[in-house]
């Protein structure tokens, strides 16, 4: 018997119509946990390192985590990885939803889709019968409004439906999944779901997911349980921290309406320029109003007891659903201040599966070439005269990939720059591995978010960081406050980290944390980020949270008792670097190097490059990696990749080189420079803030 | 006839408060499972929360007794400018739809509100306070309770009628 999995993968070939149910190996489980760790084993394995998004040989997995569908509270991440159109990697964007725990319960992990339809389907997935549907009555459907019209379809009232907007279909560099109140965004896997010709994925299950020792796991669960009502009723004091961050669960930014620190913290229009007094009593009093009566009802994903997400009633617009910061992205980039005009373009942005995040910031950037005569008269035809019109007009040529204007957005900021032969970074300035950010500008360079900035595989912030706070507390006596009760930390010496840690001076950014205590800090984040997305635990819950439920001293005790391994901390630390390590190689065999890793040059106003190069050679040695971003052979072989390793020398790739030795240079250069400020960027506005450096 | 004091166990449905997670299908089935906990299965659980996000209908239901046949008609409710799907607030497991039904056997689920535990796992389990449990103690005359075989020849009268179980049962008396 499979425990926590159901040990079954779903093989479609959709060029054929061939459907396999295949049973899996179960030494995958001890090797890569499940979710992204097998996820990763498949693509190294099965997709050639030439392979492009759109190529039929591109895998696209829709993948349940390890422990969805088991009582394993916010276990719901749907996760899906495919070869990104925008940035050439692999990447996975994952959604909460019902999606995920509907999957296991019909009987399998993942449903790995391979080659292209020719028409365009959807997938009908009840347990055991597993249809290839027509749907070409529903091109064009709005990604919300087609889950609906497919149960309809079906009669199926509790299938959960995953499924693409126009955004998809047209293969839309920024195009997301959405499923429910959730949306599977960054990357663009939506595309190659629209290249791929399917609409969408619907299931229905009624079989049993079974647990290796289920009353020692609801013990466990028990003990969580009461974490998570204490921390409800006991948020934290938001006196340093942020108020969406100061519970558990993803960040509350429905239930919150003081937006003073993403306001006046954050960039706006195409991450340019900071409003520093932005937030007055009138503002408060207009968004309290608007955001109280738009939010009808606060709700979760499946299993999970927070309250995330909302649904949105705002005046005539459609009703939706909607979570976290894409409450604010619109409004930032087109600068209107009036938060209706983000409740209404969420619905059509929504409906046509567009990635919150990027979307606007490239509508952002369509603006700045419409002013600096890039995109013509002719192009710009029929759009509105005010802003809020514009971006609606952008939004939806972007989505049919309409005119000049259209097509060029549709392929991403990067992109659309490449395209039109401009400079790279002149407009396209917030990306990183040709992927945009979130829209931060800041002062003084964070060795913490340096680290994380430059290597996260997720090429997402927000996938990164999450367990330590993201600024130093003023007051000592508070510092020792917070680390009384911080029982998530996987190391007492940690505590000390933070006390140490001050806003100014000798023990302040950017040269505190010290390379050494940075490279402990993003590891141990990076690597709770990978348990969760291994796992299927929204992050909310576990990595991208302060004191969390789940951390690195409890997740065994879910995974042991769920799936009857007997697992220790450090057997968990290894299995997850192996695939990390497993991520990384296939990255690297993908063109993946060092010159790639880098934040966006005007990310900080105060940059020391020579101490940031030898604070990512110490990370990359602390990983295991050469200086040119890529696992030594030693790394590899302690993490039973040997074979990695062999593959990459064949390849040309891993080489004995001396000079990708890592040497330590504690003398380093500590001087500032201005070089990241060439280029033609010197007409940015740059924050002069020294303090403040809170990133998201 | 003597009177007693029974327990009346009352769960109260707060769907105002329920953000449709569905932990209560989630716990209710794998309390259920044999072993206790050993699995789990929604589709087994014996309440269910009818969701239609988009409509803000969040609605627990919990199963009731087995209907042999389904009703004549049917009816739908509005309430606060909402309408609920036909059957919405009936608890039966009814050949009128797949829900409380077994998905392999086929045999209807019914909500024994967790006979022997302190409380139901639903309502243990809901940390939003959706459901709570609200018991009170009511006088009730004392049933007599019937014994295995009167049970048994109960269910035979109900069937076959008091004439001809009793014609049979002499016939079969005669032939021993």
């Amino acid at each position: 018997m499979r425990y926590a999995e159901s040990g079954y993968n779903l093989e479609i070939d959709l060029a054929t119509g061939n459907i396999e149910k295949v049973e899996t190996d179960p030494k995958l489980m001890e090797l890569h946990l499940g979710g992204l760790g097998t996820d990763v084993k498949i693509h190294y394995d099965r997709v050639p390192p030439e392979t492009q998004a759109f190529d039929p040989e591109n895998l696209l997995i829709f993948s349940a985590g390890l422990l969805c569908g088991t009582p394993t509270f916010s276990a719901n991440r749907m996760l899906v990885t495919t070869i990104s159109p925008q940035t050439g990697l692999l990447c996975y964007p994952m959604a909460g939803g019902f999606w995920a725990s509907e999957l296991k319960y019909a009987g399998y992990d993942k449903v790995i889709m391979r080659n292209k339809s020719p028409k365009l389907v959807y997938i009908y997935i009840n347990n055991d019968k597993v249809e290839i549907r027509d749907a070409t009555h529903l091109k064009g459907k709005g990604a919300l409004e087609v889950q609906d019209l497919i149960r309809e379809e079906l009669n199926e009232p509790d299938a959960q439906v995953s499924a693409i907007g126009l955004a998809g279909e047209n293969r839309c560099f920024v195009a997301s999944i959405e499923q429910s109140k959730s949306s599977a965004s960054r990357g663009g896997a939506g595309a190659v779901m629209g290249d791929k010709n399917v609409k969408a994925i619907a299931v229905r299950g009624t079989k049993d997911i079974y647990l290796a020792d289920g009353l020692e796991f609801m013990k466990q669960l028990k003990i969580l349980a009461d974490w998570i009502d204490h921390r409800n009723h006991n948020p934290l004091p938001n006196k340093n921290i942020m108020t969406i961050h100061c519970g558990v669960g993803s960040p509350q930014a429905m239930k919150v309406i003081d937006e003073s620190w993403h306001t006046q913290g954050f960039a706006w229009g195409n991450s340019r320029r900071r409003r520093k007094t932005f937030w007055n009593d009138a503002i408060n009093k207009q968004w309290t109003e608007v955001q109280e009566k738009a939010t009808k009802r606060f709700i979760s994903c499946f299993n999970c007891p927070q309250q995330c997400g909302a649904l949105i009633t705002h005046e005539d617009t459609p009703r939706y659903m909607a979570k976290c910061f894409s409450k604010l992205s619109y409004m930032f980039a087109a600068e209107i201040d009036e938060q209706g005009f983000n409740w209404k373009i969420l619905e059509p942005a929504f409906q046509y599966g567009f990635d919150s995040f990027s979307t606007p910031q490239i509508l952002a950037m369509g603006v700045e070439l419409r002013k600096d005569g890039i995109f013509t008269d002719e192009d710009w035809e029929g759009c509105p005269s005010d802003i809020a019109g514009t971006f609606f007009w952008l939004l939806d040529k972007m989505a049919r990939r309409e005119g000049r204007v259209g097509d060029l957005l549709a392929d991403g900021c990067y992109g659309a720059c490449q395209r039109l032969g401009l400079p790279e970074g002149k407009y396209d300035h917030n990306n990183i591995k040709k992927h945009e950010q979130m829209c931060v500008k800041l002062g003084m360079m964070d060795p913490l978010y340096y680290l994380m900035y430059s290597t996260n595989e997720k090429v997402s912030i927000t996938q990164m960081e999450g367990n330590w706070p993201q600024e130093p507390f003023r007051e000592m006596a508070d510092r020792e406050e917070f680390v009384k009760d911080w029982p998530h930390l996987p190391d007492e010496k940690f505590k000390k980290y933070f006390l140490d840690w001050e806003p100014r001076g000798e023990f302040a950014n950017p040269f505190y944390p010290t390379k050494e205590i940075s490279a402990e800090l993003v590891d141990w984040m990076e690597l709770l980020h990978n348990i969760d997305d291994a796992l299927g635990i929204c992050c909310g819950m576990g990595s991208f949270c302060l004191k969390p439920a789940y951390h690195i001293h409890n997740y065994c005790n879910f995974i042991n008792a769920a799936t009857g391994l007997n697992l220790d901390e450090a057997g968990l630390r290894k299995i997850v670097n192996r695939s990390r390590n497993l991520h990384r190689a296939l990255q690297n065999r993908r063109g993946l190097r060092r010159k790639d890793e880098a934040p966006p040059k005007d990310h900080w106003k105060h940059r020391f490059p020579e101490y940031e190069y030898e604070l990512l050679s110490y990370y990359y040695n602390f990983k295991g990696w050469n200086m040119d971003a890529i696992p030594t052979r030693k790394r590899l072989e302690e993490l039973d990749l040997g074979y990695v390793a062999d593959d990459l020398e064949k390849r040309g790739i891993l080489k004995d080189d001396p000079d990708l030795i890592y040497v330590p240079n504690d003398n380093v250069s500590r001087e500032e420079s201005s070089i990241y400020l060439q280029d033609g960027q010197s007409d940015f506005y740059i924050p002069d803030d020294h303090v403040s450096r809170k990133e998201g | 006839m003597a009177t007693i004091k029974k327990k009346i166990r009352t769960i109260k449905i707060n769907a105002d408060l329920c953000n449709g997670c569905r932990t209560c299908e989630v716990v209710c089935s794998a309390g259920h499972a044999t072993p206790r906990f050993s699995s789990n299965n929604p589709a087994r659980a014996r309440i269910h929360v009818i969701t239609h996000r988009l409509e803000n209908i969040f609605l627990p239901v919990f199963a009731g007794e087995n209907t042999p046949a389904q009703c004549m008609g049917r009816e739908k409710y509005v309430i606060d400018g909402k309408e609920y799907d036909e059957c919405s607030f009936c608890k039966a497991s009814c050949s009128a739809r797949g829900r409380f039904i077994e998905p392999d056997s086929g045999l209807p689920l019914r909500c024994d509100m967790c006979e022997g535990e302190e409380q139901p796992l639903c309502v243990e389990w809901c940390l939003n306070k959706v459901l709570t449990l609200e018991e009170r103690e009511e006088e009730v005359e004392e049933e007599v309770k019937l014994g295995e075989m009167e049970l048994g020849l109960q269910s035979l009268v109900d069937k076959h009628g008091l004439e001809k179980l009793v014609d049979t049962i002499a016939r079969m008396s005669q032939k021993s």
